[in-house]
């Protein structure tokens, strides 16, 4: 079986965020860069599916060299090999583009990110990839089992979840429980400076939209505190001054 | 040259976040002068569907086909396309799901429509240009798009606008809508479906009672519920309290979990972790209950109780009560 596994490369969840240039880029000073979560999952599932049934697992990002430790940790948990498509995507639709140029390249069973990113948090990558090679797409995946080349995935619907059965290739947007998170072992590291990451160009993109200027939300006005023996006031509050019950 | 709205059902009624993206296209239609239309999928009754028009639908696009009582992306995709291209539409509208991202994108790469999801206001339209604002970071930062395409699809945030409730339009015209749907939507097989019916959606709701580890176990879950039920509100969780199985795995708010923006989050005995803030920093309105002065919750929230969530919750039900 052969897997594909879509990772970003993000500030770490604690991170604080600024930005330079006239805010129009991302401060990346001191900031700790770290493997989507999301796509932790999916790529922490692709490699327990590869030691299952065999196949190989081949992660993708698209994006600047800043990224390649976040590939070759993604190798040193388990990947076989690494493609880098070499831009700074402008938008969603550019990063499809590019990732589903890879794909028609090579035959995949599966696709498989995170259910959206970090930092853009759109969600739209999965369905775009999957509209331009024409394929079903599930999202968000909470478990993923594969028979075959029948799937059987658990999905996240509005209100509860559904468990569908569909066949390969698919693409899938993940998110928990649908692994365990791993570390990569000593053995994992070393093997990992030796496996294909691979480089290459971007292709052509129209760009559909133009990101411009990038703000901080207002800071929060004072948290109003009301002491513990006079809790019902909390209430009259949220209707009379909040308005909000 | 309409403004499409795709809005969502739920058991059978109008959903109130897709009255509220009917009156935001409808903004935007008197800035463009022109006109609103609403697409709806899936068994609906038509009384329900002419309420679009209260909102500012002029008219509504009725695809009955129960085959789409299922979520299908791929299926939705293809009559947003349809009907988008019927309507000459430029702007299309959808409120801010994970199935709703997966249509706008199927339907974006159908159309080369640029498409932004997580808008949080009306677009800023000046000559050929049309700005918009999105969430980005999980709330942390926001960012200013062109979008530049011809067509555009606007996936937009629960409160991108304030919804009027009570809004009072004449009742929308429905008309039967019939797109060419392919078998590839259908192949898949539903092996079982798992719903909670009788509890207020997350996303839906106004208000939200969510409890973290300081209730202490599932035992004591009641204090919540009983708060939540005074309010009508929605209840969720932190992502340990999911973890441990203290509530089921729909509930977990966060950064992996669920988004909300309600207008009144209620957090009972939750810390405040940056990645629990990620899903809830949307919210108008932030109450923050918790026995530690020192919980980093405090510092994003607009009310605050330092004191102990077992003590507190019932005098607030009470309270709560005695409004009703
Ligand atoms: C990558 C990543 C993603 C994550 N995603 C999420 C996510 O999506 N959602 C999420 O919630 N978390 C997420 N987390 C976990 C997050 O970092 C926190 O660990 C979690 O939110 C803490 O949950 P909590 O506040 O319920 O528990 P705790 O941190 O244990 O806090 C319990 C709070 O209850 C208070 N308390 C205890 N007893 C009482 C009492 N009797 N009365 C009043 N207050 C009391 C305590 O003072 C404390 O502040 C994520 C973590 C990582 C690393």
């Amino acid at each position: 079986m052969n897997i594909l596994v879509c990772i970003t490369s993000v500030p770490d969840t604690t991170a604080k965020i600024t930005f330079t240039d006239n805010d129009t880029k991302l401060n990346k000073a001191g900031v700790q860069l770290i493997i989507g979560p999301y796509d932790d999952y999916a790529l922490s599932r692709a490699v327990e599916l590869k030691e299952q049934a065999a196949g190989k697992v081949t992660v993708l990002h698209v994006g600047g060299a800043d990224a390649d430790p976040q590939i070759r940790k993604a190798l040193a948990l388990g990947a076989d090999e690494a493609i880098r498509v070499d831009v700074e995507p402008a938008d969603s639709y550019d990063t499809a583009v590019q990732i589903a140029h890879i794909a028609r390249q090579n035959s995949y069973d599966l696709i498989l990110m995170g259910r959206e990113s970090i930092d853009y948090n759109s969600g739209i990558v999965h369905g775009l990839v999957a509209e331009m090679l024409d394929l079903p797409s599930y999202s968000p995946v909470m478990k993923l089992d594969i028979n075959g080349s029948t799937a059987t995935i658990t999905r996240e619907i509005d209100g509860g979840k559904e468990v569908l059965e569909a066949s390969l290739p698919l693409v899938l947007g993940c998110q928990e429980p649908i692994a365990e998170w791993k570390s990569p072992s000593m053995k994992g590291i070393m093997t990992a400076r030796t496996k294909p990451l691979q480089v290459v160009p971007p292709v052509e993109t129209e760009q559909l939209s133009v990101t411009g200027k990038y703000t901080l939300p207002a800071p929060k006005g004072a948290c109003k505190m009301i002491p513990a023996d006079a809790a019902e006031t909390l209430i009259r509050l949220l209707q009379t001054e909040a308005k909000v019950i | 040259m309409s403004v499409l709205i795709y809005i969502e059902l739920d058991k059978g009624s109008v959903k109130k976040t897709s009255f509220g993206a009917i009156q935001y296209g409808a903004m935007i239609a008197a800035k463009l002068g022109t006109t609103t239309t609403a697409l709806s999928l899936g068994t609906a009754n038509s009384s329900e569907l002419e309420q679009a028009g209260h909102h500012g639908a002029a008219k509504v696009l009725h695809v009955a086909d129960p085959r789409l009582d299922h979520e299908n992306s791929l299926a939705y995709a293809e009559a947003l396309v349809q009907a988008a291209e019927q309507e000459e539409s430029e702007v299309i509208i959808i409120p801010k799901s994970g199935l709703g991202d997966a249509v706008a994108a199927r339907a974006g790469a159908r159309l080369k429509a640029a498409v932004v999801s997580g808008i949080t206001g009306l677009p800023e339209i000046t000559g050929d240009t049309f700005r918009v604002t999105k969430r980005i970071f999980s709330g942390k930062a926001f960012a200013s798009i062109d979008m530049a395409a011809a067509r555009k699809i606007l996936v937009i945030q629960k409160n991108a606008i304030e919804t009027d409730e009570n809004a009072t339009g004449s009742p929308a015209q429905v008309e039967a809508f019939s797109p060419v749907l392919s078998e590839a939507g259908f192949k898949a097989k539903v092996i079982s479906t798992e719903k909670v019916t009788n509890e207020i959606s997350l996303t839906e709701a106004e208000i939200i009672v969510s409890g973290g580890r300081g209730l202490k176990g599932p035992e004591n879950w009641h204090l919540l519920l009983d708060l939540a039920s005074a309010l009508g509100a929605a209840t969720g969780c932190s992502k340990p309290v999911s973890d441990l199985d203290w509530r089921p795995h729909h509930e977990h708010i966060g950064q992996t979990g669920i988004k909300v923006t309600p207008g009144l989050y209620i957090a009972c005995g939750i810390s405040g972790a940056i990645q629990h803030l990620a899903g809830v920093n949307g919210s108008r309105c932030i109450v923050v209950i918790n026995k530690d002065p020192e919980a980093p919750f405090f510092k994003s929230a607009d009310y605050g109780i330092v004191g102990d969530i077992f003590e507190i919750l019932p005098r607030l039900t009470d309270a709560a009560r005695k409004l009703r």
